[in-house]
């Protein structure tokens, strides 16, 4: 691929930098959750939310921020990322102080750990932290191409981020999953993390090798396989999940990131073997490891039939309570506020916000979720085709691949289509290490989209031109 | 590379797409069904989301709602007088279900009904809370009080009944069971429950509706009024062949009787003193299908008495033997009725042979008072036609005049009775229960009443209809009759 070829989405002429577009957007990122604040404070309360006014000028600056920074320093960014991630960041926190209202969950906490705090704060506080990880890509990664400089530190550092939370003394086993870590009292999900850095793995490594995984192959039976030598990558990442999954039980981490290599695999070589390959060792290892880890059993058994063992299994009960909230929420839903989502009291504002949302707006709200995400991703997969260079295309089609994947496995697996894993809803979930990985992936595909719709640079004059006959191939 | 990249997108799309199938399969299809469910709770918070309606006798309710801090569910339910309106009312638990009026007028209670609907929609405009509407019972309280306080320690059931409409005036039944102590969730609730669930005295059961006892000598007047129907007796003072011994047919046992001057005895006498011989010989003349005509026009074998709580179906066998019958003739052998039942039969006999049907919800009403549904007295069936109605009253009358039933006279009302005592358990060892069935009649008013106690504390001579049963019959058509003028 040459770097003048453009495809048809980039034409030769130069761009609009649709940054008013985003402005607008923006406008309406902002408005729409503080309309939510306020519709959550009347039905709960009665009356507007004290601090309606200081939340939505806080919002309204962090998007400010955000909007100034892509303006001045990702001027042909994509005009889409920022307000859509701000609008369900901004949703998210309304969810989030909408379940710090709910009594029953702040009785559990006071039952639990004797008091009870809100997570509405922290959660601004994050994302306030996130929009700055934002701003600093922005600032520092001036082309998203340096990273490529550090394919094998960056895989260190994943298998380092991976293997954090089993470690003696930092790792922290919350609920049967350990994929935290408590670092100076906070607690850390350094898999989120990990998600990015292991992309720039991804990408580089597979950038260098496509061609051998490509054409080095043997066909056998219509597929064409690779080299023995070929797949000691692909075998080495495949262990990985499956260690993630046996050590730390985080069924979701280790199918994100396997779902991940693959899809950048398969861009990188476009050989359709990879798929078949990479689907039936995934299946495979997961049969393996399910057959003994009573705690993946216990799901796939929830995932089954989650009202035959209601009363018997707590997976079971969390999944039936999400289902019911769904149910309960018909169409329109209850309203913000309304609701009784809480009743499943464990993880209801991470790991199970969604059933809040799919309660309290109905169908009508989850479908316009499910869309807002969905663009968000199509929105990744096209700064990909959009990309000049094959790092880039390979580093946004493995972020919004594995984009893809959470919702699919969180939306997924809260509303019974797939079994349950403990992963939390980008940028809707309380948790500080979401919510500030995932600035930082839109911080990325911002800088990529930016530097793929960029016009590109008129070439430099030459100044032997008159000296020198230069033979071009054509 | 692009194409994959391409492929890629449209895969991620996929995934969106099974989401988006899978939630409209969740919140659209699935969405009634997952809502219901016994697991969900809201289905019970929002039963109790917001004060519920009142059940009400004689103008005054006898529940209430309260306000409970720290649970699912806002308000709870309150009952006045809990124990004596228990049978009426049933109970609303937020933790254990509801049963009764409670359960069958649900919908009302809560604001919940269709019919409501109006009453809804303009709160939603105008911001007023939902509410619910009442259920206004034909209960008399005066009367309730007197049966429940008759019934005291015994246990047992009392039933009166406006035999002119089928109101229900009281319904009472003891031992009985508080069921405010277990409206809520909390742990004192769940004791309080389960202590009754399990009791041997068995509070929980509605014995006046869903208990079925041997009638005993009360079912004699079923049996005058088959005789008198299919014209077997016409007139009830000439003597009936019945020999002394009375010998069962197809047997060799002989019927005992508890009274002398059985032999031959006229109809009126042989209920007077309450000859079994007479009543078993005449149940098998009438034959045991014409028996079972007759018993089912008094509401026999019906499963479906609603009042509107559903009364257990009271039995008269329809297959068994010749001698079978004629014991089943005195309400012994197969032969069980609920108090509701026997309290029809008095109230049918005293209503000159029409049998009303028998209704405790007089109206239900919005939040407002407007009348959403009144309930029209309708007539059940005609078991007796009035000319053999006025036979049957006369001998009742006679027995409260000069026989077993002289307890129950009341100065200034006519009032006709019958007592029972039947045995029953294995070789009838187990105490016997004591029966009362009346009516008393004034110019301004009528009332019917049953009586039960079984497993009484006094001694098994004294386990009579007359001893036991007849004064709290007497006390509870005295209240009627007082209220009705």
């Amino acid at each position: 691929m040459s770097v003048v070829t453009n495809t048809t989405t980039i034409g030769a002429i130069e761009l609009p930098s649709r940054r008013n577009t985003e402005l607008l957007l923006l406008v309406f990122a902002v408005v729409i959750p503080i309309f939510a604040y306020a519709n959550v404070g009347l039905a709960v309360h009665g009356k507007l939310p004290p601090g309606m006014l200081a939340y939505g000028l806080g919002l309204g600056l962090l998007a400010g921020i955000g909007h100034f920074v892509v303006r001045r320093y990702a001027k042909y960014a994509d005009p889409l990322l920022l307000p859509l991630a701000t609008l369900l960041n901004g949703l998210g926190l309304v969810l989030i102080w909408r379940l710090d209202q709910s009594e029953r969950l702040q009785n559990l906490a006071e039952r639990q750990f004797g008091a009870f705090s809100p997570s509405a704060p922290n959660q601004l506080f994050y994302t306030a932290v996130g929009i700055a990880l934002f701003v600093g890509v922005l600032l520092l990664l001036k082309d998203h191409r340096t990273l490529q400089r550090f394919t094998y530190i960056s895989m260190a550092a994943a298998l380092v981020l991976l293997i954090l939370p089993v470690v003696p003394g930092l790792g922290a086993d919350v609920f049967g999953a350990k994929i935290w870590i408590s670092v100076a009292g906070f607690s850390i999900q350094p898999g989120e993390f990990a998600k990015i850095v292991i992309a720039v793995f991804f990408a580089g490594y597979l950038m260098v090798k496509r061609d051998a995984l490509a054409l080095a192959s043997r066909r056998f039976m219509g597929l064409y396989l690779p080299r023995g030598r070929d797949l000691g990558p692909i075998l080495m990442i495949w262990a990985m999940s499956l260690l993630i999954l046996i050590f730390e039980n985080d069924l979701g981490t280790s199918l994100l990131f396997f779902g991940m290599f693959v899809i950048m695999l398969y861009v990188a070589t476009e050989r359709t073997s990879w798929i078949v390959i990479g689907l039936l060792m995934s299946v495979g290892g997961a049969v393996v490891v399910a057959g003994f880890s009573g705690h993946v059993e216990a799901r796939v058994n929830a995932w089954l039939d989650p009202f035959a063992c209601y009363t018997t299994s707590g997976a079971c009960e969390q999944v039936g309570q999400s289902l019911m909230s769904f149910g309960s929420g018909g169409v329109l839903g209850t309203g913000l506020g309304q609701g009784h989502s809480d009743l499943i009291l464990f993880a209801a504002n991470s790991d199970f916000i969604f059933s809040t949302v799919g309660e309290e707006l109905g169908l009508a709200g989850v479908m316009a979720f499910l869309l807002l995400y969905g663009l968000i991703i199509e929105r990744g997969a096209r700064t990909a085709l959009a990309a000049r260079d094959p790092f880039g295309k390979l580093f946004a089609i493995g972020l919004s691949g594995a984009f893809a994947i959470q919702i699919f496995v969180v939306a997924g697996g809260v509303m019974g289509l797939i079994p349950l894993t403990g992963m939390t809803m980008p940028f809707l979930a309380s948790g500080g290490s979401s919510v500030i990985a995932n600035w930082a992936l839109i911080g990325i595909l911002i800088r990529i989209s930016d530097t793929a719709r960029r016009p590109a640079p008129a070439p430099a004059p030459s100044p032997d031109a008159e000296m020198t006959q230069v033979v071009r191939p054509s | 590379m692009n194409k994959p990249l391409r492929r890629i997108a449209i895969f991620c799309g996929l995934l969106v797409l099974a989401l988006l199938v899978r939630t409209n399969w969740l919140q659209y299809v699935q969405a009634e069904e997952l809502s219901t469910r016994k697991e969900n709770r809201r289905v019970a918070i929002a039963q109790y989301a917001q004060e519920r309606g009142n059940i009400i006798a004689n103008g005054k309710p006898i529940t209430g709602s309260v306000v409970t801090d720290g649970s699912d569910y806002k308000y709870k339910r309150t009952y006045i007088d809990g124990p004596m309106w228990a049978p009426v009312t049933g109970f609303a638990s937020q933790a254990f279900g509801s049963t009764q009026l409670e359960n069958l007028e649900d919908k009302i209670l809560t604001g919940n009904d269709d019919r409501l609907f109006f009453d809804r929609t303009i709160g939603m405009f105008t911001g007023e809370k939902r509410q619910g509407g009442n259920v206004v019972t034909t209960l008399m309280p005066a009367a309730q009080k007197a049966a429940f306080k008759g019934l005291g320690s015994n246990k047992g059931a009392v039933v009166a009944l406006d035999p002119r409409t089928g109101a229900i005036l009281a319904l009472a039944s003891a031992p009985s069971y508080d069921p405010s102590s277990f409206a809520g969730n909390s742990k004192k609730d769940e004791k309080a429950w389960v202590s009754l669930k399990d009791s041997k005295n068995k509070e929980l059961v509605n014995r006046a509706l869903r208990e079925t006892y041997p009638p005993g000598s009360t079912f004699k007047v079923v049996t005058a009024a088959a005789a008198l129907e299919h014209k077997v007796v016409t007139d009830i003072n000439a003597p009936t062949d019945t020999p002394e011994p009375y010998i069962l047919p197809g047997t060799r046992t002989p019927m005992v009787n508890q009274h002398g001057g059985c032999k031959n005895a006229s109809l009126n006498k042989a209920l007077e003193v309450s000859c079994n011989s007479v009543f078993a010989n005449m149940g098998d003349k009438v034959t045991r299908d014409k028996m079972v005509e007759t018993a089912e026009k008094f509401g026999f074998n019906d499963p479906e008495i609603d009042t509107p709580v559903r009364a257990f179906a009271s039995v008269y066998d329809k297959t068994m033997s010749r001698d079978g019958n004629a014991q089943s003739s005195i309400g012994q052998f197969n032969t069980a009725a609920t108090p509701l039942q026997m309290a029809m039969v008095a109230a049918a006999v005293a209503n000159d042979g029409k049998l009303m049907k028998p209704y405790m919800v007089d109206r239900l009403t919005a939040p407002n008072l407007d009348v959403i549904e009144q309930t029209d007295p309708q007539e059940m069936s005609r078991p007796l036609s009035a000319e053999n109605a006025e036979k049957l009253q006369a001998m009742m009358v006679n027995v409260v005049e000069k026989g077993t039933g002289t307890r129950a006279q009341i100065d200034g009302a006519t009032v006709g009775g019958k007592t029972g005592t039947a045995q029953h358990g294995e070789k009838n060892k187990k105490r016997p229960y004591a029966w009362f069935i009346s009516y008393a009649t004034t110019d301004k008013g009528a009332v019917a009443v049953a009586v039960v106690i079984e497993d009484s504390n006094a001694t098994r001579e004294d386990i009579s209809g007359s001893g036991l049963a007849a004064p709290i019959a007497k006390d509870v058509m005295q209240a009627v009759l007082k209220a009705q003028g």
